[in-house]
């Protein structure tokens, strides 16, 4: 119930910022639209804990706002590696564990360890990851202790019950 | 206090116009990052370069320059479905590059196949 008001909460609120069009007739078609795919969504079985984490949406938003800060770290040390005269590269292929259980979590872990430049996630095998980084120094696997707790923190409600 | 909002109205435009061009700029070292780099994993770490901070600086110069919220809420959902989907697109390519067999160049062998290097 409260994933099925989540989704009719988000659609609604999307077809408000994207429609500019608030005569009656479009709100009520626009009112109607967002009501009938919740339905389909629901008949459709595809809304769970993993499709629709509304009940971790606070802690999503302080986990993303750490996430660019972090970004923007990594952004200056590609950026210079991009511009320094001489390549002073060193890549790897290092293996993560991770401490994430729900699909939800991997993936957040994953796809965080993807966005911030220098580090792509190549393979994701059961609990371990394999990230390929530009700087091995950087990729020692401690590196990534702390995004891995805190997507877990975020994201894993079942981890964390 | 109407002047100072009067003197906001008036540099919102300049401040944005100077993010777009730090976007572009940002994008720019990307491409020249993805012209250096030797081998396909760590071109994909200069592309990222222009997946995260260029698009959201870029992105932040529009929303000073738009003339509407409407706008600036398009602009925020684009940066939202960037930040969703590009990592998953980069995983997939990353993913693909393995699944064939590319070896990627590891350690300091990198260095003298890439563009520029004193070697």
């Amino acid at each position: 119930m409260v994933s099925f008001l989540g989704l009719v909460a988000v659609l609604g609120g999307l077809w408000l910022g994207l429609s500019g069009h608030y005569t009656p007739l479009i709100t009520w078609l626009g009112a109607l639209s967002v009501i009938l795919s919740s339905v389909l969504a629901v008949r459709l079985r595809t809304l769970d804990a993993d499709s629709a984490p509304f009940a971790a949406l606070p802690r999503i938003v302080v986990y993303w706002v750490w996430l660019m800060v972090e970004i923007i770290k990594a952004n200056w040390v590609v950026i210079k590696a991009c511009l320094r005269a001489n390549l002073d590269i060193n890549p790897a292929l290092v293996k993560v564990k991770t401490a994430c259980e729900s699909d939800l979590a991997k993936t957040t872990f994953a796809n965080s360890i993807t966005l911030t430049p220098g580090t792509v996630s190549v393979l994701l095998e059961g609990d371990k990851i394999l990230v390929h980084a530009l700087y091995e120094e950087g990729a020692q696997p401690e590196a990534f202790d702390k995004m891995d707790r805190l997507s877990k923190w975020a994201v894993d409600v079942r981890g964390a019950a | 206090m109407n002047e100072l909002l009067a003197i906001l109205l008036n540099v919102k435009p300049v401040i944005g116009a100077a993010l777009c061009l730090t976007g572009g700029v940002l994008a720019l070292i990307g491409t020249i990052g993805v012209l250096r780099f030797p081998d396909f994993y760590t071109r994909l770490h200069a592309a990222s370069v222009t997946d995260t901070s260029a698009l959201t600086i870029a992105l932040i110069g529009m929303a000073l320059m738009a003339p509407s919220w409407l706008i600036v809420f398009k602009l925020a959902a684009i940066w939202a479905f960037f930040f969703l989907t590009g990592p998953t697109s980069s995983h997939a390519l990353a993913n693909a590059a393995h699944t064939a067999g590319v070896e990627p160049l590891i350690g300091e062998r990198a260095r003298s196949r890439g563009r520029g290097s004193s070697s």
